[in-house]
């Protein structure tokens, strides 16, 4: 069971295999590079693709406005009504990975601390509050007739950035605090897109959107301070 | 070393007895940073080895009605061994972090098979893709550290050199010019059929991997790098698997992989460092010998033949899982610039005509591996470490 970090025989470093470090090295001297190109070649192409490449998808025609009700629906969010709607999507489809981070460290945390550990009612809290947001946000898609189970370019770019976190919290061989350090990237991020967020169903003109954004935002503030505090308790008991 | 004289006798463990757990097949995995970075090639080359029992057994069970069953009973339990061997590998490798190691497999294996040869031609195919393969790690390399930011060196722990060998960019040639010479089934040594079924399988894998790890990349110059060298290692399969006599029978190349399996999994299992792992290839090595002498009662039944016509009793040299850092680098001094025409090798300034206007053709001017690796020169803790300094 992995608990805290160790002193082992880490394979990994230069340091770890002096002499052949020192071969490594003077092969790299002996047989130098044999492309002259401008080592930016890799940045020039970013560059380059990105002018001719196409979107990653769009943001599907909400099925209650097609037509004449389009009209009005520009109306409600502005001109470009799919920005607000791409924003709540990917924050809805954050939510819904955090749902499962918090699974996995519950989980975690089950295998590596006492039962009656107010740890444990501390994330399944969290775990139910991320569910709340969830159907928060598919409401207020609806209401805004817009899909709540299609997948919006920025949703599905949520999902990407998400993977790495999904992948740590659900290696058997991670510890708490690694798996805290992991979740604390998603609650900055989500703390960060909550205040976004309101502020654009504010610019919309959906107040109490607006309103109902602004409280998830503070119970994910709250998160954000726990999960902070956690992670520092942790590493200080690591390290005492 | 291993001497497979005495195979026949030792019947290992009877099929109906090899049999899996899921707990077995997705188990503990090893520890990319403590694990030592031969175990690491040990799997990768054991993985690349099920995969191609089971590939050679399907295609021969296209044509065999009658070989159908006992080869679906054989595979089943190759596909579990596969299983168990590749999900040792640990969720924390990057692909790219992966290939690096698949690189050092190719490097490292390559090495040893060509100095274990005993066919000058075969040991020149070797020494030849060698130099490629190397050259595609220092390429990946290259691609890791500008890309991800990491050091290839954290998974190839100072074993292999991360230099620029022969080109990528003119690794590309016209077909006809990547087939070889075959051994001949009558007088070929054991541990040449031994050494062109290992090294194709090996190959066979590295190709796949590309291919299906090539598109999950973003970065438009990483996509393009795996499609560059994804080719290459078609091309390889190509040359690797033309060593083999085409006049052989299915059940003759069924042979010669069930004996290449038992003498792989013989020395990864004489040579790890990982006692858990030794386990597992020690009971593989019984695994095999069991599917072995089932695949010999079968080549008795359907071609009326004595097994020992094929696998010619012989000492076999040790498949050796360590540094080959000398001998690649004299390799590279001297043969960096062959190329072929057909199946003969030859220098640069005589390569086919086909294969540099099959080349010309494809850069339009622009090589990937090129574009990734200008002016890269490996640094400790990456080449930004370098600049520092």
């Amino acid at each position: 069971m992995a608990t805290s970090v160790r002193v082992g025989h880490n394979m990994t470093g230069a340091q770890m295999c002096p002499e052949e470090t020192k071969r490594l090295l003077h092969a790299a001297d002996l047989f130098p590079p044999d492309v002259g190109f401008d080592e930016t070649a890799i940045q020039q192409l970013r560059e380059m693709e990105s002018e001719v490449q196409d979107s990653i998808g769009s943001v599907p025609i909400p099925g209650s406005v097609k037509g004449a009700v389009k009209t009005s629906f520009n109306k409600l969010l502005g001109k470009n009504p799919e920005v607000l709607i791409d924003k709540i999507a990917e924050r809805l489809a954050f939510e819904r990975t955090g749902v499962r981070l918090y699974d996995a460290l519950l989980a975690k945390t089950r295998a590596l601390v006492p039962v009656d550990s107010p740890q444990l009612s501390l994330f399944q809290q969290f775990r139910q509050e991320e569910l709340d947001h969830f159907h928060l946000l598919a409401d207020a898609l609806e209401y805004l007739g817009a899909d709540p189970t299609a997948q919006t370019p920025s949703a599905d770019l949520a999902g990407v950035s998400a993977q790495g976190i999904v992948k740590i919290l659900t290696d058997p061989r991670t510890n708490l605090s690694q798996c805290l350090n992991a979740i604390l990237i998603a609650e900055l991020a989500d703390n960060a897109g909550w205040d976004l967020l309101a502020q654009l169903a504010e610019q919309a003109g959906q107040m109490d959107m607006a309103r109902d954004f602004t409280q998830a935002g503070d119970e994910e503030k709250n998160h954000l301070t726990q999960i902070q505090h956690l992670l520092q308790m942790e590493l200080a008991a690591d390290l005492s | 070393m291993h001497d497979l004289k005495g195979i026949f006798d030792n019947q290992g463990t009877p099929l109906e007895k090899q049999r899996f757990t899921w707990r077995e097949m997705a188990g503990k995995p090893i520890s990319k940073l403590d694990d030592d970075a031969f175990t690491r090639v040990r799997i990768i080359l054991l993985n690349g080895i099920e995969q191609d029992a089971l590939r050679l057994k399907h295609y021969g069970a296209r044509f065999n009605r009658e070989l159908q069953l006992p080869l679906a009973r054989i595979r089943r339990v190759e596909q579990h061994q596969m299983t168990a061997v590749n999900w040792l590998i640990s969720a924390d490798h990057s692909p790219l972090e992966t290939t690096i190691a698949y690189e050092q497999v190719a490097t490292e294996v390559t090495a040893s098979v060509a100095q274990n040869e005993p066919d000058p031609y075969q040991a020149q195919t070797y020494r030849f893709g060698l130099l490629e393969d190397f050259d595609h790690l220092y390429r990946y390399a290259a691609m890791l550290d500008r890309l991800e930011g990491k050091d290839a060196n954290n998974i190839l722990q100072g074993y292999t050199d991360i230099i620029p060998a022969r080109p990528t960019s003119e690794h590309h040639r016209a077909p006809e010019d990547d087939l070889r010479e075959s051994y001949q089934k009558s007088k070929a040594a054991l541990m040449t059929k031994i050494n062109a079924a290992l090294v194709t399988a090996a190959e066979y894998q590295t190709h796949d991997y590309y291919m299906n790890i090539g598109p999950t990349l973003s970065d438009p110059l990483a996509r393009q790098l795996y499609a560059e060298i994804a080719s290459v290692e078609e091309q390889h399969v190509t040359q690797y698997g033309s060593l083999m006599d085409p006049d052989e029978s299915f059940m003759e190349k069924w042979l010669i992989h069930e004996a290449m399996e038992v003498y792989v999994y013989h020395c990864c299992a004489q040579q790890e460092s990982n006692p858990r792992l030794r386990q597992m290839w020690e009971r593989f090595l019984d695994y095999e010998l069991g599917q072995l002498n089932l695949a010999c009662e079968l080549f008795k039944t359907h071609e009326r033949r004595d097994p020992a016509e094929v696998l010619a009793s012989e000492d076999l040299p040790t498949l050796q899982f360590k540094s080959h850092r000398d001998f690649v680098r004299k390799v590279l001094q001297e043969e960096k610039d062959l190329r072929t025409v057909g199946a003969s090798f030859v220098d640069k300034t005589e390569e086919s005509e086909a294969s540099l206007l099959y080349r010309h053709h494809l850069h339009e001017g622009y090589s990937p591996a090129s574009a990734v690796s200008g002016n890269y020169q490996w640094a400790p803790g990456t080449e930004l470490s370098r600049k520092i300094a």
